[in-house]
């Protein structure tokens, strides 16, 4: 394949394409994305063919984008908001989101996006950790999941109204006027390569969810990324379906597809069989970058429903999220003509770091070698350090930091942050094992966090939400299998005095949990005991309470002092 | 079964899977994933339970055919009536 062979290109290749602008230095991800191809006289090409729920579909050109996106920074510069401050958006996948992004990056201001499915528990979380000087949403969320609590988020100084014409909630500010009457003419600002860009969410196992920090310069190794594990070119149609609410669809959902100046396809809506097949079919897609729990609900419709489109258009089809079943590799190289590439990497990797990468042989089950430029290895954790493991044996899953886009800290969180580092080696926390042809392959976590449809879920977050209702006195929050999703989420808890268990009970502390967090982060089942498994120090076994679930061997209980009962 | 035996079914199965819905306040019209807030494990779950149901085997390319109430009750309704 002829697109493929600059495939010597390595990752210190991507460091020495720095974007950076040889006058000062100064690297700004919404210039290389956006106003370096309007100046190289790609003005006109589509940058974001959008697609609305209810049919409607709107081009956006780089150069509309760029003008947009330099009206949003506009927008935050007549505010008085300074370069540093944090805009958290919480929307839908509608354009404005994408100018937001890009014009929030273009004015030198840190852009979070989070997930517009959470509930307010998550938000309001993520907010505070986060100090949120602005947020962008619609007039409906506002009012449901923030404005009970929005005095009590001292930092937050402005809220932006994407819908509604003008008629913002009191106390708001609505965005559709207020970018029409801003200034085009906004350069980016010149941000050094080290100067905060971006700041993802990922949970813990234990405490808050922490902030990772990604920086200006991480652009390097997203549009290195980006060629070399998603063959993304100039001109590409590519369809990232992730929701710009988790890393996959910022990384690949905005950044790396523009800097490679690509046209993306943007869906508003959820998944759904036919309209995703007449996507492909109707918008010429070449290259998809999807889920295993989106594939393995079109494997249950089954080829019958795949059979009459056109699919001809696919020239590389990847997943992310989760392992991705060897059948759903099989399956989709019979169905689409082209295999799923799956790939691995985390919110704090900015970007994909290992991958069953274009003209290499899949592996299917396998998350593919590492990327050019990129050393894993296999690591079991020792009292004096880390013992790098031989192929074949399972151990931690361990990167040789340096690459652009690694994270460079856990907001307000050094401690954290510190502890993901040991003898030179970056801990992803997952278990693997390396085959002799240099292969990776996902074993599970070596924590208690769920991987859920593609998102990861930790644990103290969903018992946390639990606890708050009266009648709960302990939860403990596990993942266990689940053929579509992965995992599902699934609660232990023990009830305080005066209530009994019951199916209406357990109805309403699903609902509980539901309002507080939303629907993909709470449990789907919640179970009764009258005591859980805990430690001396009272901390509840999550691994015990799994191992049970699984039939499994229970492991070294020795640290058990009160068991389930 | 009549229409509003299938509704009451669907809503019953709709407020089991999602019990911070209000059943009294679901609109005909109320979209599961855009409106009520519904992801798409909670649309397998409510399939798989109104399969059991109504004994309708709804495929996954009909999802969008069960969306709202409205929708629901002719779909099962012509389902189930060999239609």
């Amino acid at each position: 394949m002829d697109s493929h062979a600059n495939s010597q290109e390595t990752g210190s290749a991507a460091a020495r394409e720095d974007f950076a602008d040889p006058r000062d230095g100064s690297v700004n991800i919404a210039r290389v994305a956006l106003d370096r191809h309007v100046e190289s006289g790609h003005g006109v090409q589509v940058a974001l063919r959008w697609l609305g729920k209810d049919g409607a579909r709107r081009d956006l050109t780089y150069a509309d984008l760029r003008d947009l996106s330099a009206r949003f920074a506009s927008v935050l510069r007549d505010h008085g908001l300074n370069r540093g401050d944090s805009v958290f958006v919480l929307m839908g996948r509608e354009p404005e989101l994408y100018a937001c992004a890009l014009g929030t990056l273009r004015a030198g201001l840190v852009f979070t996006p989070l997930f517009s499915a959470f509930g307010p528990e998550p938000i309001r979380t993520r907010m505070e950790i986060g100090g949120a000087n602005v947020l962008v949403t619609t007039a409906a969320i506002y009012r449901r999941k923030i404005a009970p609590w929005r005095d009590q988020i001292p930092t937050l100084k402005l809220v932006l109204i994407v819908d509604g014409d003008g008629d913002a909630p009191e106390g708001c500010t609505a965005l559709g006027p207020a970018l029409d009457a801003a200034s085009p003419d906004f350069p980016a600002v010149a941000t050094a390569p080290e100067d905060p860009a971006l700041i993802h969410f990922t949970s813990g196992t234990t405490g808050k969810p922490k902030g990772a920090l990604h920086v200006h310069g991480a652009v390097a190794y997203h549009a290195f990324s980006g060629r070399h594990a998603l063959d993304l070119q100039p001109g590409t149609i590519f369809w990232c379906t992730a929701d710009p609410g988790w890393v996959t669809g910022t990384s690949y959902g905005i950044i790396s597809p523009l800097v490679n100046r690509v046209t993306m396809i943007v869906d508003e809506a959820e998944f759904d069989l036919d309209r995703w097949y007449s996507t492909i079919q109707a918008e010429g897609v070449q290259v998809w970058y999807t889920a295993p729990t989106a594939i393995r609900m079109m494997m249950r419709a089954g080829a019958e429903a795949a059979a009459p489109y056109d699919f001809s258009s696919l020239r590389f089809l990847a997943s992310v999220g989760e392992p991705l079943n060897p059948e759903a590799v099989t399956w989709s190289a019979e169905v689409f003509g082209q295999p799923f590439h799956d790939n691995w990497w985390q919110t704090e990797t900015g970007g994909i770091m290992i991958a069953n990468q274009p003209g290499m042989e899949v592996r299917p089950g396998s998350m593919g070698k590492p990327m050019p430029g990129i050393t894993a290895g296999i690591v079991d954790r020792t009292e004096g350090g880390l013992r790098e493991l031989h192929d074949g044996e399972i151990g931690e899953l361990a990167l040789r930091p340096g690459w652009p886009s690694m994270m460079r800290a856990y907001l307000h969180e050094e401690a954290r942050y510190a502890k993901c580092f040991v003898d030179g080696w970056y801990l992803s926390g997952d278990l693997a094992r390396r085959d002799a042809e240099g292969y990776y392959w996902f074993v599970g976590r070596a924590d208690d966090l769920i991987k859920t449809s593609g998102h990861l879920i930790g644990p103290f977050e969903v018992e946390s939400a639990l606890i708050e209702h009266e009648a709960v006195a302990e939860a403990g929050v596990i993942g266990i299998p689940d053929e579509t999703a992965g995992e599902i989420v699934k609660a232990y808890v023990t009830l305080n005095p005066g209530f009994e268990a019951s199916d209406g009970l357990e109805r309403v502390l699903r609902g509980h949990a539901r309002k507080r967090l939303g629907a993909a982060v709470a449990p789907r089942a919640v179970l009764f005991r009258k005591s859980l498994p805990k430690t001396r120090s009272g901390k509840i076994m999550r691994r015990l309470l799994k191992a049970r679930e699984l039939g499994l061997p229970e492991g070294d209980i020795s640290t058990l002092e009160t068991d389930e009962t | 079964m009549t229409p509003a035996e299938i509704r009451t079914i669907y809503l019953e199965e709709l407020t089991r899977v999602a019990p911070d819905i209000d059943a009294a306040s679901v609109g005909d019209h109320d979209h599961l994933q855009d409106d009520l807030e519904l992801d798409s494990m909670d649309i397998l779950n409510i399939v798989t339970a109104l399969h059991e149901r109504t004994g309708v085997n709804i495929p996954e390319v009909d999802y969008p055919r069960i969306a709202t109430v409205a929708l629901a009750v002719d779909y099962l309704a012509a389902a189930m009536s060999g239609a």
